[in-house]
């Protein structure tokens, strides 16, 4: 409980479909194009409301449909947002609480400097307006898990508001078919964390960890259909889903249901859902059916939350007290959109591959790591760092930290292959040993398994000799006109060499022999 | 001894006049023997002993922590006491030991105060008898004193003297009464909308209310976080400025405290007041106002414009809104500060278990009194979502005026404001019990509750005696955060004004020995 909230609100993305008449409802897929791109559907239609995904047939009225997300992120801090208590995933139930945590009467929230800041920098990174003057109300309602009966938020004025986040997103099955778009974000306040309820049904208890609630990122969606040039529909939310898998297949299901719902003349509840995962599907829930009435109240205990910028700082303010947002500014990292841009300018990347540099947490450092040692062209470290080292961590399930291979091994074995020391293939066997038996460098498993390629062209030279001499049959397929005959002689002396000669050689030689 | 100040008891300490423990022994055989007045809920003996133990060892070694250090002294029983049973006089929190002080008993304990005990008041707070406590009533110690009696015996023969003894006032009667009783030298009391100035008229002690920011409210069990303010009660105005200035200044612990340093400060005695400007507002000459203060009221007037003062009528033309807007405001955070009260954490739980719900409503109705669920359920109206601009914005802005109010008032060149405290003098309590809690509230704060939507400092000052012999406080209201200017005006009206010593002894006729020197608790006030 108590621990800082980041909430973001993302209002008004709209997906359009087509709506299904006549028969076929049930059991329908979804249409195609539209949300079927799994998370990156669900805003991808953002700020264009009237765009169909599918032509309706004739006879068939258009379906839109509004979603709007309440995103719960949890902020990296070492202490909670209103109290001096310790946030830490892995502590032991109600260890890391305050009084304050626990309520106890007297208690006084004191705001975290440190969660105030991440806010602002949230919102600057987003393209917010960051408001100068921000208030914290109490939202009311009777929950175990919430000791005070209510919990502190932002809902009248929030620290920002009026940003938007810049995406691309496929428009067709290739990476390369990528279009940007836009989605607004409405408004971006802090909020105090519940705490966890564990229910136990078999001794009908209920308990209760006020360390905080589970789960880094929570999201609410709201969503609702009409036709249109009509007014909204009437929303649902859709609570507590925590994986952008499950969100989008919980929009998916539910856009669905309220089509199927109205077209069968039913009609939309405005009610709380929860998203059962086993069953793919929304279903009401029944604790919160009663219709809520938070009864919002201005947070008495905490002054406005005020801050400055350079320009209006006030003159002698200690800067324990203040909180500057252009001093914020200076210290936000390079954000992603501008990184990105630079892969693609600075090496010729492709967009796509720009992406999935940033999309994994360190494997943009393990890149410019492995860059910075290696002779080797962007372009072959690109392929080699997404294909092969990303590759072998998603097999195995790891983080980029976890990894076995560290930027300075690949990029000595990337060097090798730049050298022709080795072949590509070689290349690909020496990184399996490396990923293997840590601490070996690359030349010395080179050297170890023998897999250079052999630079004594009077051996190869032999060694051609003689297979031609062995193979009659095969050179006589050669000299017939039969292309894929040299194939096979090729393979046999790569054989022969243990893999250590490369092809575009041997092919050379024995063409060079052929002809003589 | 006992009958002395906070200053002359500190001075005989440190003299050695008198040992810290023989100062807490004596304190706590008269707690004893004034135990039907009601006034203490807990009494901490071995942890005041201890404390005494402790001052006595820095006595000797000359290492003495100020001008508290040994001074016993009481908290009203809603600020948080590490240890000490804590119970707003409620179901809801017997039996419920704080693991923390709060900011302003820690204060008092770091400046080796001897804490004697948790004092009496009404549920939460909410009241103006300090009538309405799981644990009754308190009486008040002038209903006991030789003044009263002797004025009652002239007029009514025969009649059940006992059963007609006088409510304190509240809601921090128990504060009041602890000190108008000699039981300790300063108390702790809390206001939010007079219920330290109200007890304190009502039993002729000095009841100051600080600028709301300067002294701490962490750790105060709230009635109503935008208003309560830690409240100091003390038997003369010097004394409630010693407190205050050990009390005051910022807690990073409530949000709301002021950045700026307070400085310790000792009150000049004011020869001069011709510089002076008090404000008498209009407003406040109310029908329901008794003659008897009325009449105190423009005495006072005329003494500050007798001894040179510019004395002026000025209008507050918001004041007959006010009571109105309190309410409002004051259900609305008590419906919100009173939802934690669940039984989860701390305090009673019901023995119901069907649901979480059940448990919750059998926990809530069996905790709370009357009043205290009258005051949440009128609160969460005034918050539904149909009636939050109707309601609650409204009071919000009415605040705001109110506010204002004393704003131009004081920007018009008035120092200080001289009012009533209260309407009357203290009734007796079967008098005060035929109106409800609710009625009874808006009549008691119709003075006072004005102040604490503005967050200014006041103090009720004792300046007479009533025709039946019962004291009467008049309230001095300052300007934001000028809690010393407005003290200063009060020592001067204080000396002045030589309110008499209450005399106990006829009651406690076998701690005469307490007493032992009427003259000197007397002189003492000068």
């Amino acid at each position: 409980m108590a621990t800082p909230m980041l909430r973001w609100c993302c209002p008004g993305r709209r997906w359009i479909f087509a709506g299904i008449g006549g028969g076929s409802r049930h059991g329908r897929g979804v249409p195609t194009g539209s949300t079927s791109s799994g998370k990156k559907g669900q805003s991808s239609v953002a700020q264009q409301p009237l765009i169909t995904a599918q032509k309706p047939r004739k006879g068939e009225r258009e379906w839109a449909a509004v979603v709007g997300l309440e995103i719960h992120a949890q902020i990296a801090s070492n202490s909670k947002l209103f109290s001096g208590s310790q946030v830490d995933f892995a502590a032991p139930p109600n260890s890391l609480v305050s009084f304050f945590d626990a309520s106890l009467p007297g208690t006084l929230p004191v705001l975290n400097r440190r969660c105030v800041e991440a806010a602002v920098m949230t919102g600057l990174a987003l393209d917010c307006h960051i408001n100068r003057k921000s208030l914290f109300d109490r939202k009311h309602y009777f929950y175990a898990d919430l000791p005070a009966g209510y919990q502190i938020t932002q809902q009248r004025l929030p620290i920002a508001v009026n940003g938007s986040l810049a995406y691309s997103v496929c428009v067709g099955k290739r990476w390369s078919q990528m279009v940007t778009r836009t989605v607004g974000v409405k408004q971006i306040q802090l909020e105090q964390d519940s705490g966890k309820s564990l229910h136990d049904n078999l001794r009908s208890q209920t308990l209760i960890d006020l360390n905080r609630a589970e789960g880094q990122l929570r999201v609410d969606a709201n969503i609702s259909v009409h036709h249109p040039g009509e007014p909204l529909g009437v929303r649902t939310e859709v609570k507590n889903l925590n994986s952008a898998r499950f969100l989008a297949k919980a929009i998916d299901y539910e856009i669905q249901r309220q089509i199927s719902e109205l077209e069968n003349g039913g009609k939309i509840l405005n009610e709380t859902r929860s998203f059962d995962y086993k069953l793919g599907c929304t279903v009401p829930m029944r604790d919160k059916e009663g219709k809520q009435d938070y009864r919002f109240m201005p947070e008495p205990n905490l002054p406005p939350l005020l801050l400055y910028d350079s320009g209006s700082l006030p003159t002698g303010a200690d800067p324990q007290q203040v909180i500057d947002i252009d001093q914020l500014r200076e210290r936000l990292p390079e954000l992603p959109r501008v990184t990105r841009e630079k892969l693609v300018r600075q090496y010729g990347m492709l967009p796509e591959h720009s992406f999935a540099l940033l999309n994994e947490v360190g494997l943009l450092e393990f890149f410019q790591n492995v860059i910075k040692e290696t002779r080797a062209e962007p372009k072959k470290v690109t392929s080699w760092v997404l294909n092969t080292f990303l590759g072998f961590l998603k097999q195995q399930n790891l983080a980029v930290s976890e990894s076995p291979v560290t930027p300075s091994a690949l990029a000595e074995l990337l060097d090798l292959l730049d050298r022709k020391a080795i072949s590509s293939s070689a290349a690909k066997q020496v990184f399996e040993e490396l990923w293997r038996s840590k601490g070996k460098t690359p030349a010395q498993m080179v050297a170890e398994k023998k897999l250079e390629l052999m630079q004594d062209a009077e051996a190869l030279e032999q060694l051609c000799r003689s297979m031609l001499e062995a193979h009659p049959q095969v050179v006589t397929d050669v000299k017939k006109g039969n292309p894929r005959a040299i194939n096979k002689l090729i393979g046999l002396v790569r054989r022969a060499t243990l893999g250590r000669a490369d092809p575009t050689v041997i092919k050379e030689v024995l063409e060079r022999q052929l002809s003589s | 001894m006992l009958g002395r100040t906070l200053r002359e008891v500190s001075a005989a300490l440190k003299q050695g006049q008198v040992s810290p423990t023989e100062l807490c022994q004596r304190c706590l055989s008269l707690i004893k023997k004034t135990k039907f007045l009601n006034a203490y809920i807990t009494v901490s003996e071995e942890v005041a002993l201890k404390q005494a133990e402790e001052s006595e060892k820095r006595y000797k070694k000359g290492l003495s922590l100020g001008d508290l250090d040994g001074i016993p002294v009481a908290v009203k029983d809603n600020f948080s006491t590490a240890g000490i049973e804590t119970t707003c006089a409620s179901n809801m929190l017997k039996g419920y030991v704080p693991p923390y002080n709060a900011t302003v008993v820690q204060k008092l304990l770091d400046q080796g105060a001897l804490l004697m005990g948790k004092t009496n008041l009404d549920e939460f707070a909410m009241g103006s008898g300090s009538t309405d406590g799981i644990f009754g009533p308190v009486k008040n110690p002038w209903s006991y004193s030789k003044q009263y009696r002797e004025k009652r015996k002239q007029k009514s023969h025969g009649e059940n003297e006992d059963s007609d003894w006088l409510i304190t006032g509240g809601s921090s009667g128990g504060s009041a009464a602890a000190v108008s009783a000699f039981t300790c030298f300063a108390a702790l009391g809390s206001d939010t909308g007079g219920s330290t100035r109200n007890p304190a008229a009502h039993c002729g002690v000095v009841g100051l209310k600080p600028s709301y920011g300067l002294v701490s409210r962490h750790g105060l069990i709230p009635l109503v976080n935008s208003m309560d303010v830690p409240g100091i009660l003390t038997r003369c105005v010097d004394d409630a400025a010693i407190v205050l200035g050990i009390l005051a200044g910022h807690d990073p612990k409530d949000s709301t405290t002021i950045q700026d340093p307070v400085k310790p400060f000792t009150l000049p005695s004011l020869t001069d007041v011709s510089k002076l400007c008090i404000g008498i507002p209009k407003e406040y000459l109310t029908p329901e106002l008794s003659s008897e203060v009325r009449s105190l009221w423009s005495k006072a007037a005329n003494l500050f414009e007798s001894e040179g003062a510019k004395v002026i009528e000025v209008s507050l033309p918001h004041t007959s809104y006010s009571i109105v807007c309190y309410h409002v405001l004051c259900t609305s955070e008590v419906a919100s500060n009173m939802a934690r009260f669940d039984g989860l954490e701390y305090g009673h739980r019901c023995d119901t278990d069907v649901s979480t719900e059940a448990m919750y409503a059998a926990t809530r109705r069996e905790g709370f009194n009357d009043v205290v669920r009258e005051r949440i359920l009128s609160g969460n109206f005034f918050l539904l979502k149909e009636n939050y601009e109707n309601y609650f914005v409204k009071a919000q802005k009415v605040r705001r005026l109110i506010a204002r109010d004393f704003v131009n008032v004081f920007n018009s060149g008035v120092d200080v404001l001289l009012t009533p405290t209260t309407l009357s003098e203290a009734v007796p309590h079967t008098e005060f019990i035929r109106e409800d809690n609710r009625t009874r509230s808006a009549q008691d704060d119709i003075f006072t509750q004005a102040v604490n939507m503005a967050g200014l400092p006041a103090v009720s000052v004792p300046m007479a005696l009533s025709s039946q012999r019962l004291p009467i406080g008049l309230q001095f209201i300052g300007r934001a955060f000028c809690d010393q200017q407005l003290l200063t005006v009060a020592k001067w009206f204080e000396k002045r004004v030589q309110f008499p010593v209450i005399q106990l002894q006829e009651l406690m006729d076998d701690c005469s020995s307490i007493f032992e020197n009427e003259k000197l608790a007397s002189v003492s006030l000068k």
